[in-house]
């Protein structure tokens, strides 16, 4: 390796994956047009993410699927993508990671050659960038859907943003989950959500979320009490990310399953 | 047809080197000193946009005096190495060593080759770990590189600026001891410099993952009170 130095014409400025671009060291792998991926890739499934009083919550589960088979028990797939910006993905594990970790140092890059953050809006829009570029294996079969959370300085607020696999990114008033059992989850989330939503009442509705997902979705991961492998859950404040303590985690499906032993449970 | 006239090797490589030591002299310094559980990196720099210091990555920092716009292109490409390194093998992986070598071989070949020698000093300086202890490169405008595990001055000045720093030089000194006595050192006995005149950053084993952090006037004023 030597110094990277460009003509001022071809500068890829603060932009990490133009530069990976000129060293010629693709950012993303090129599948060849009508042919599809040989054999079972690992499948990432539910994530979550809703807004409360001081920011947002992301949680996701931690199983990953090849075929019918389960290929991980202890996926992660909710990533901090600064101190303030979190992403969680769903879709094909292998790309799907590699996303997260040319999204986090393109943040990183851009960070350090700028001098400044890139505000919340400008980390979105990069990430459906993206996405976008991914559309090519996306429509082979290999789709990563990621979904965006973090908190905004400017506003003051939590913000969410959720995408498509054509790199379409929306903004979310309130939550949102993607994924395999993302519908299960955003129902539970929905019939539980307020604005203003304390700390803990967002953690648990979070957690009540991935359950729900888990209970009706093959490919979603619940709470593993045989191994202690819990879904992750993070949450974007004023004070950056943070990872909510896998204790803790732990501790609240302990809680939630016993009452639905005591209580019973619905169908 | 026209000879060139014949200039000796010796006269060319003096004509060079006075001609960048110029440019760097008439610049002011920075001083960068080893502290307990980090390393603090001061600049006489009023400016509170155009750094001197910079992070290159998670335990590795940049400074550099001369040529602004000289030294932040040498930044943004040590950027460019170590992402492009952390990215392609693991965050590990990225040393200041190499780093340091590359800068070196850089400067040393644009000042035999090119026209004109880059006017610029730089430091390179990585936290410690288990494996290594708290490294300042610093490499001179002719590719000439050093290795100090204690202080560093670049910059015009140099040698009375590290005397005085060295009279204080204590082992393992705190923050505020350590910014204190290289303002000092910078300011000289005529002038006193504050927060405001000063540009100060350190790389701190409190910080995380990436240890470094630009101090703002705030904090220096407090630091240094």
């Amino acid at each position: 390796m030597s110094l990277p130095f460009f003509p001022t014409t071809e500068d890829p400025g603060p932009d990490f994956a133009g530069l990976l671009r000129r060293l010629r060291l693709p950012a993303q792998p090129v599948v060849p047009a009508g042919t599809a991926p040989v054999g079972g890739f690992r499948h990432g499934t539910t994530v979550v993410a809703l807004r409360f009083a001081d920011g947002v919550v992301m949680a996701g589960d931690r199983r990953a699927t090849e075929g019918h088979l389960i290929a991980h028990r202890a996926m992660e797939k909710v990533f901090p993508a600064d101190r303030y910006s979190a992403v969680a993905i769903a879709g094909a594990a292998g790309p799907a990671v590699e996303m997260v970790r040319l999204f986090q140092t393109q943040l990183e890059h851009y960070e350090k050659v700028e001098g400044i953050v890139l505000s919340l809006e400008g980390k979105a829009n990069q990430l459906g960038q993206m996405v976008r570029e991914h559309l090519p294996m996306a429509m082979q079969g290999l789709a990563v859907v990621p979904l965006f959370a973090g908190y905004d300085l400017a506003r003051g607020t939590g913000r969410i943003f959720t995408y498509d696999v054509t790199g379409g990114h929306y903004e979310e008033t309130e939550y949102n989950a993607t994924g395999s059992g993302g519908r299960d989850a955003r129902t539970t989330v929905k019939l539980g959500y307020r604005d203003g939503l304390g700390r803990d009442e967002a953690v648990e509705l979070a957690i009540q979320s991935l359950y729900e997902a888990a209970d009706e979705d093959s490919a979603t991961g619940g709470p593993d009490l045989v191994r202690g492998i819990y879904p992750l859950v993070a949450t974007v404040t004023a004070e950056g990310f943070a990872t909510v303590p896998e204790a803790d985690v732990g501790a609240r499906f302990a809680t939630l399953i016993e009452r639905r032993r005591t209580e019973g449970h619905q169908p | 047809m026209t000879m060139p006239y014949y200039v000796a090797p010796e006269q060319v490589m003096k004509d060079r080197a006075e001609y960048a030591q110029k440019g760097i002299a008439r610049g002011r310094s920075l001083v960068a000193t080893v502290y307990e559980g980090g390393i603090a990196i001061v600049a006489d720099n009023p400016s509170r946009s155009l750094h001197k210091i910079g992070e290159i990555y998670d335990r590795i920092a940049f400074a550099g005096v001369g040529k602004y716009n000289e030294f932040d292109q040498l930044r943004v490409s040590g950027i460019r190495h170590a992402d492009t390194k952390g990215y392609a093998y693991s965050r590990e992986d990225v040393e200041a060593r190499s780093l340091a070598n590359l800068y070196a071989q850089y400067l040393g070949q644009v000042f035999t080759h090119e026209m004109k020698p880059l006017e610029v000093e730089i430091l390179v300086a990585e936290l410690g770990d288990a494996r290594r202890p708290p490294q300042l490169y610093h490499v001179a405008y002719e590719g000439t590189i050093t290795d100090e595990d204690r202080f560093a001055v670049l910059g015009g000045e140099t040698e009375a600026i590290a005397h005085r720093l060295d009279e204080q030089w204590t082992e393992g000194w705190g923050l505020p001891e350590a910014l204190r006595a290289a303002v000092t050192a910078l300011a000289g006995p005529e002038r006193t410099l504050r927060a405001a005149d000063l540009e100060a950053a350190v790389l701190s084993e409190g910080n995380g993952r990436r240890a470094f952090h630009r101090l703002s006037d705030e904090e220096l004023d407090a630091l240094l009170a």
